[in-house]
């Protein structure tokens, strides 16, 4: 057993310094799926915050008043790229009035495009959106007899992901379905914050279940008083 | 008789076999897991990142971190996997996903589908559509035949913004099931009690008829 730990200065006090260097009109990475496995203590930082014209990539845009709603509210965001942004009446006034732009991609392709980023792959083909609107001004080519379009990489200035557990080396774990984004934008920002639920000294997590490799993440606090909020709470008899 | 949601959803059940990996989309499609024959093993899967969707939760189950792709409350089956949306979409795009079930606005005789946008009115996004009627092996689509107006969906072109092109194999509607073919939309199955005229004036697009059409079991 290897005595010697790694040991890195990842570690920040709170969200206030996480996001510390995040600028106007810089483009940020969000976390999450829905409201589940957003990161609520630094959304909650940025709305404090005087930071506006953001780019924002992130599956959803919240809803009204939680998540990315806390930010459009404050019109912080000018841009969003998403796959879905319904349950949000203040994005629906502000995407009519013209004040924020909205950029649609598919699901799977939005998340490949972002582990491309991650993975340094500048361009891509997929199937998803042949002969739809989605492929306009894209090149497509023809493979095997099916036709794909392609698609280009996704970067961020900031990344920010929320995992369950994380330990000093900034290596991550993630719980059940709040896994969704977080793994794959913890790779692509050219700084990534990951805010956890518990932070543990290196050599706690089992090396052989860590979804995250510290080498992505450059910040690391644990977060408080998440408050979990449930869009859809469904239930059997019981 | 016309067929309701859960008739269409326990017509659609009889697509499914043994071992099947399954995304279902929400509405209709969703209420076809209720509809899995008992012995059956089937893995639905939730593109937000979970092969193996349970029951909804008791209420001392909820669990804020377990949810499906329509932001519900779910559990997982013992057996169950997470990942994150790269791998899921990976599962999806990669063909490893035996059926998908989904809803529509309209589906052509070409087997086109519009099931994301309505010019005029807000648009929300098309979500994983497009990702799972690109690459899914065999494509189902569960629809009403007619909207509130009467008008045919099952069309000769689309006229809403498409999902997908040449993509649908399937169509389990409340009149009837139908196959997508080269020469048109092929009548497999009518509604019981539903006459072949009715079902042809309900069809815009072509709708080709062989030999006798028989009823829907359920």
């Amino acid at each position: 057993m290897c005595e010697i730990l790694l040991t890195m200065n990842k570690i920040v006090k709170n969200a206030f310094e996480a996001i510390k260097g995040i600028e106007s009109n810089m483009t940020i990475m969000l976390g999450g799926f829905g409201l589940c496995g957003i990161p609520e203590n630094c959304i909650a930082a940025l709305a404090e915050s005087d930071i506006n014209g953001l780019t924002c990539i992130s599956n959803n845009a919240g809803v009204d008043g939680f998540g990315l709603g806390m930010l459009l509210r404050r019109h912080q965001i000018r841009k969003m790229i998403s796959s879905y942004v319904g349950e949000n009446k203040e994005f629906e006034r502000q995407l009519l009035s013209g004040e924020l732009e909205v950029e649609l991609t598919p699901q799977g392709t939005l998340a490949e495009r972002i582990r491309a980023g991650g993975a340094g792959i500048p361009a891509f083909f997929v199937p998803a959106g042949y002969g739809t609107e989605v492929a306009e001004g894209k090149p497509v080519r023809e493979f095997e007899g099916k036709m794909y379009l392609e698609e280009r990489w996704l970067k961020a200035d900031f990344a920010i992901v929320k995992a369950w557990k994380g330990d000093t080396n900034g290596n991550l774990i993630y719980k059940n379905t709040a896994n969704n984004f977080n793994q794959v934008m913890a790779t692509a920002g050219k700084i990534t914050i990951a805010e956890v639920e518990e932070l543990v000294p290196a050599g706690t997590l089992d090396p052989n279940y860590i979804h995250t490799p510290g080498v992505f993440v450059q910040r690391i606090f644990q977060g408080t008083n998440y408050e979990k909020r449930i869009e859809f709470t469904t239930t059997r008899p019981g | 008789m016309a067929l309701d949601k859960n008739a269409i959803a326990k017509r659609i059940a009889k697509e499914l076999k043994d071992g099947y990996y399954v995304n279902l989309g929400i509405g209709i499609p969703t209420l076809v897991a209720n509809f899995i024959p008992a012995g059956m093993q089937i893995v639905l899967q939730s593109e937000n990142g979970l092969l193996g969707i349970g029951p909804f939760p008791v209420k001392d189950e909820v669990d804020p971190d377990l949810i499906n792709a329509g932001k519900q409350t779910i559990t997982a089956v013992p057996g169950a996997a997470f990942f994150d949306s790269s791998a899921s979409f990976a599962m999806i795009r990669g063909g490893h996903i035996d059926l998908t079930v989904l809803g529509a606005f309209e589906v052509s005789e070409e087997g086109d589908i519009a099931s994301w946008k309505i010019p005029g009115k807000l648009v929300k996004g098309m979500g994983g559509a497009m990702d799972l009627v690109a690459s899914a092996k065999n494509i189902i689509v569960a629809m009403m035949h007619t909207n509130p107006q009467g008008e045919s969906k099952l069309l000769r072109h689309c006229t809403l913004p498409l999902t997908g092109v040449g993509v649908v194999k399937r169509i389990v509607s409340d009149l009837a099931v139908l196959d997508v073919t080269p020469d048109g939309f092929k009548l497999i199955e009518r509604a019981p009690g539903v006459s072949v005229q009715e079902i042809m004036n309900a069809t815009e697009g072509r709708l080709i008829v062989e030999g006798e059409i028989p009823e829907i079991e359920l």
